[in-house]
């Protein structure tokens, strides 16, 4: 009894938090027309429950990290991640969020997650927004089929590094 | 023609002078820097301080070129000053005493080939970080070295 119930609560808030994604946009390089578009009424991912940008880590659970990350912004990006409350998902938007891209060289950071762990990566140089939307779908699905422990950040298992 | 004014008038102190596509090209000392710029502010109305940037030669001795552009907006002309700069001692004269501008500027070409530039008072980094070790710009900078600032995960 006690098994079913646990079961059906992690269905329950899989299902809810699969709609409520706020996105937080690091913006930081051309991906950022294509999030526009992304953004725009024509693709609409309202219909996804992922349309409300919060413009403050403490408002959002997911980092989409659109462009290339320098080693400076490095510890920006790394200070944003650690200020999201729990539970949260990073996407990394692009072929430089995900590895660095084309740029092979002292300033780029080889993929974001080199710094904060990553739930989703899009492929693309932009990526066009119909992978993008797909990725939400994808991380959706993770996200209702995860373990969602109502437990103290400590007892959480598995720890997110 | 303002172009030929201009290289015979600074003739005797530049070493060899030629034409690039329309705009004049100055080879000088590094000692001829100061009176060379000092005159085209003045006489020449050179008022704006383009860009300072550096050409890294590897195989050639002294190494470095030292470029500096500059823009009269009252002639509609530009110049360009090169000056030969050995990897022994990679200093020249700022311009700071001439041009404002000109504290960024030597700044990131101190961060990206490490020309010092003698009487600038804050060569701090500016693109690059605290901590940065060597000049990527140069040419033998490994291509694949990262200095990350943040340690990486695992
Ligand atoms: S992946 Fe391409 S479009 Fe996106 S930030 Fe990098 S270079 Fe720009």
């Amino acid at each position: 009894m006690m098994e079913y119930l646990t079961t059906r609560k992690d269905d329950l808030v899989g299902w809810v938090r699969k709609f409520s994604l706020f996105p937080y946009p690091f913006v930081t390089a051309c991906c950022g027309m294509e999030f526009m578009s992304v953004s725009s009424t024509l693709y609409d991912t309202d219909r996804f429950g992922a349309a409300l940008p919060r413009f403050t880590p403490r408002q959002s659970d997911l980092l989409m990290v659109v462009g290339t990350v320098s080693h400076k912004q490095a510890q920006v990006i790394k200070k944003i991640y650690d200020q999201m409350c729990e539970p949260k998902w990073v996407m990394a938007f692009g072929a430089c969020a995900t590895s660095g891209g084309f740029y092979r060289n002292y300033a780029v950071l080889q993929g974001v997650d080199k710094v904060i762990p990553v739930d989703i990566y899009v492929p693309g140089c932009p990526p066009r927004p119909e992978t993008v939307i797909d990725a939400i779908l994808m991380l959706q699905e993770k996200i209702a089929n995860d373990h969602h422990p109502i437990l103290p950040y400590e007892q959480q298992t598995p720890p997110r590094v | 023609m303002m172009n030929e004014t201009l290289t015979t008038a600074l003739a005797p102190l530049v070493d060899r002078s030629w034409d690039s596509f329309g705009m004049p090209v100055l080879e000088l000392q590094v000692a001829q820097l100061m009176p060379v710029v000092q005159r085209l502010r003045t006489e020449f109305g050179f008022t704006l301080f383009l860009d300072v940037t550096t050409v890294d030669y590897p195989a050639r001795q002294p190494r470095f070129d030292v470029v500096y552009h500059f823009m009269s907006a009252q002639h509609r002309s530009r110049v360009r000053l090169k000056l030969q700069v050995s990897e022994e001692a990679p200093v020249v004269p700022t311009l700071t005493g001439i041009f404002g501008s000109a504290r960024y500027m030597e700044r990131e070409v101190h961060d990206m080939y490490g020309i010092r530039f003698d009487g600038n008072a804050d060569l701090r980094p500016i693109l690059l970080y605290e901590g940065f070790v060597g000049h990527p710009l140069r040419k033998d900078y490994p291509m694949e070295q990262e200095q990350p600032i943040v340690p990486y995960r695992k």
